[in-house]
């Protein structure tokens, strides 16, 4: 039971701090709620399709195929993080403001939601297939899904919800838009990083990849703290030259395109 | 509005994976290990590669069940299906013992030793 509660838990915790995020990114935003629980599902679902295909994505591309898809996908949502920065430094007071409950701004907010929404689904995904390939071996091992393997993977899973929540509560939402904002655009940043790590793991990318620093004897990133700030900010003890350059350069975009569709509607857009 | 979003932020990514396509700076063919795993046990358990030289680890899974080729010492994490071949590619190292485990099953370890 405790090794199948210890892997569940540590696949669901990156997933668990995501969706935290989000919810609190959204608090307030009305049908938050149904987009948030539809991202889980769709990763959930996304999850069982990948570990069934496991074996031939492994193979795809040289035997690179895992780590083009984790990096594809991880990139997908950089870029989702980033139109949602971009779209809340738009619209995010009039939605925060009296058009909240206003027909126009629940559609118009729900684009957003999407976007988030589509988060969820690939951070559950991704460790989601994890939990699903080593649930199945388990299983098969023992002859049949056991009640132990039942217990233990639930328990994981409650835990995972307990990270979630606790995220949800910690982040003060009040200070909505300095706040929320930074933490999508840090989230967005160590995405674009760990995109790079599995390029470079999959020697696709080998321009600036030696190490820049080591500060694993501070933190580990394998390290509970060290995972948790490397969901959160993309803490990595050993950054190569290129993850840190792509880390930089994804805060920079991102903040550079919030700034340029900030503009208030009575002004004339100025040309980037 | 949100076209030219979308826009920016697709030339920015397709721009960027030009940039990291641009050159293969190493002209090492890299060295060839294999591993395989069965019965849950990495076979040989430990690995020898010279130092300052690419390494192509291929860690082949016997085993029924998936596994989890991991190592935080060399940054490597990529899972095995069963019955299926992984190719691990680990830049030059500094002489040094790198400890790898299955993460699937965390009592399955082994070592690279770099003399």
């Amino acid at each position: 039971m405790l090794p199948t509660l210890i892997i569940v838990f540590r696949e669901v915790f990156e997933a668990g701090l995501i969706i935290g995020i989000v919810m609190a990114v959204t608090s307030g935003v009305a049908g938050r709620g149904l987009w948030v629980v539809g991202g889980v599902a769709a990763g959930v679902l996304g999850a069982c399709i990948v570990a069934l295909f496991a074996g031939g994505l492994s193979q795809l591309f040289h035997g690179s195929g895992q780590e083009l898809f984790n990096a594809s996908i991880l990139g997908f949502a950089v870029l989702m993080l980033g139109w949602h920065n971009v779209w809340m430094a738009r619209h995010g007071r009039e939605l925060a403001a009296e058009m909240r409950a206003a027909g126009q701004a629940v559609v118009e907010g729900s684009k957003s939601l999407a976007a988030l929404a589509v988060v969820v689904a690939i951070a559950v995904l991704r460790e989601g297939s994890e939990v699903v390939l080593f649930l199945y071996g388990v299983a098969a091992a023992e002859g049949g899904a056991s009640g132990s393997m039942l217990v233990g993977g639930l328990i994981g899973l409650g835990l995972g919800a307990l990270v979630c929540l606790l995220t949800y509560l910690t982040i003060p939402t009040r200070y909505l838009f300095a706040v929320t904002s930074t933490l999508i655009a840090l989230l967005a940043a160590g995405m674009a990083a760990q995109a790079i790590a599995f390029l470079e793991q999959a020697d696709i990318l080998t321009a600036l990849d030696q190490t820049v620093w080591d500060t694993s004897w501070i933190l580990r990133d394998g390290s509970f703290l060290g995972r948790a700030l490397h969901t959160l900010i993309g803490y990595v003890d050993q950054p190569t030259a290129m993850q840190l350059i792509v880390y930089g350069a994804t805060l920079a975009i991102i903040a550079l395109l919030m700034k340029v569709f900030a503009v208030p509607h009575q002004e004339r857009p100025r040309a980037a | 509005m949100k076209r030219n979003v979308s826009a920016l932020f697709g030339f920015a990514a397709l721009a960027s994976l030009f940039v990291m396509h641009a050159e293969a700076v190493r002209a090492d063919d890299p060295v060839t290990i294999t591993i395989t795993i069965k019965d849950r046990k990495f076979d040989p358990a430990e690995v020898h590669a010279p130092a300052g030289k690419p390494i192509a680890l291929s860690v082949k899974n016997l085993d029924s069940i998936a596994a989890e080729f991991e190592s935080e010492a060399l940054h490597v994490e990529k899972v095995v299906p069963p019955g299926r071949e992984a190719v691990v590619r680990i830049r030059p190292l500094e002489p040094g013992r790198y400890n790898f485990f299955d993460d699937f099953h965390r009592a399955t370890q082994g070592v690279l030793v770099v003399p």
